[in-house]
């Protein structure tokens, strides 16, 4: 299943609607980092509100994806994540560390708001 | 002639070495009981009875065995034990005094058997035959209904920790406490962290003070715990501060060499409260001292 990449002035706002195979994944991580410079964005919001389960290679993935948007030079939000998907995330050892996590869109985007406001360029 | 006995025979000379055995206690009934009731008197294992309590209580002992001794069945025997083990544990009767009283039962009927049958050794092991199993059985029927009813208020004492758990409490708009009080296990962490979780997903909160002041002691599966729960909150957009670890629990964090680093910690819950203020933008002002003093009514 293709995600939809939606561009909301600055930002760049991703909704997982359904589980997704490693391939769309992969897919995602492309469509993103390709995307990122394109319009000349300054923030990701990855919204994975609808995923129930985060195994292991999407956690990759979704780190993999932050690392590569920051080397474009844009932050990465992941937002929307269940409590029972964090709970059995941090009992799997995947911690998302370095990773910047927010409770839904909302928070996301104040979050950007937040981290992008010293840069000069307004988002939002 | 031939020495064997046939099975009926040994069947028969048997139940009529019951019934004797039966009547031999009926008829010593008193004599017994006294004897029983001394020596358990001699061994303090009546400490906190009445009299009169161990006058019945030792008649229906004696008379409860006796039955289960004529008819070879335990009904009566264990719902005595089912009874008494929710009264003694209750009243708060030690299993000692209970499983004490009942081998002191037990060999007092037993010496009197010896007595009777001193002359006869084959006649004694006989009697001894019936005689044994059926205190055996008594005994274990007594020794598991106490066992049981220690489980039971085990068991119902966890439910009632389980229910008393943990609040999570909203101080501010987006900002939760967590004080956790008591010893912390597996389950209990488990709990607290799906509570603290769904607490922070329905009020959209952006803090959480967890207080740890009450917790008792700490061991590496505790810690690892709390680093899994802070963990799984910060997954969920929220930070976490830590307050009112106490010295010891330093010490022992410190020694087991977990990794603390990406806790926030703050002294106590006051200071805890201020941190999460800072982080969410709020000050406190003082506005006015007279404030703090509330006004009189009038009456």
């Amino acid at each position: 299943m293709l995600v939809p990449i939606l561009k909301q002035s600055n930002y760049l706002i991703a909704s997982i609607q359904s589980e997704l195979s490693d391939d769309d994944l992969l897919r995602l991580r492309e469509n993103l980092v390709r995307q990122v410079s394109k319009f000349r964005s300054t923030g990701v919001i990855i919204d994975v509100t609808a995923l129930d389960v985060m195994d292991s290679f999407a956690t990759r993935t979704l780190r993999s994806i932050a690392h590569m948007v920051r080397l474009r030079g844009a932050e990465t939000v992941i937002v929307g994540i269940q409590p029972e998907v964090a709970f059995a995330m941090v009992q799997l050892g995947l911690r998302l560390e370095d990773i910047a996590t927010a409770l839904d869109l909302e928070e996301g985007l104040a979050f950007l708001d937040r981290k992008t406001k010293g840069d000069g360029r307004r988002g939002g | 002639m031939g020495q064997k006995k046939t099975k009926e025979e040994i069947s028969e000379s048997k139940e009529a070495l019951r019934k004797e055995l039966v009547e031999h206690f009926r008829e010593k009934r008193e004599v017994l009981r006294q004897q029983w009731v001394q020596q358990m008197t001699a061994k303090g294992l009546l400490a906190g009875l009445t009299q009169e309590e161990i006058e019945t209580e030792s008649m229906t002992i004696y008379d409860t065995c006796v039955v289960c001794l004529e008819t070879n069945r335990y009904e009566g025997a264990q719902a005595y034990a089912t009874r008494m083990a929710e009264r003694g544990v209750l009243r708060g009767m030690t299993t000692e005094q209970i499983i004490g009283g009942l081998l002191t039962l037990r060999d007092v009927y037993g010496r009197s058997l010896f007595e009777r049958y001193q002359q006869d050794m084959e006649r004694l092991s006989a009697a001894l035959d019936i005689y044994e199993p059926v205190a055996n059985k008594i005994l274990s029927i007594v020794a598991l209904a106490f066992v049981e009813e220690r489980e039971k208020i085990v068991r119902q004492q966890q439910e009632a920790i389980r229910e008393l758990s943990t609040p999570v409490l909203q101080v501010r708009d987006r900002l939760l406490i967590l004080p956790i009080i008591g010893v912390i296990d597996s389950l209990r962490a488990r709990q607290l962290t799906e509570q603290l979780l769904r607490a922070i997903r329905s009020n959209r909160a952006k803090v959480v003070v967890m207080d740890i002041t009450g917790v008792p002691t700490v061991d590496s599966k505790v810690a690892n715990h709390l680093v899994q729960t802070v963990d799984a909150s910060r997954l969920m957009g929220a930070t976490v501060v830590v307050t009112g670890v106490s010295p010891e629990i330093a010490q022992t964090l410190v020694t087991l060499g977990v990794d603390l680093s990406k806790m926030n910690t703050v002294g106590d819950l006051q200071g805890g409260i201020e941190a999460a203020d800072r982080f969410l933008g709020y000050r406190v002002i003082m506005e006015d001292t007279t404030g703090l003093t509330i006004p009189k009514q009038k009456v």
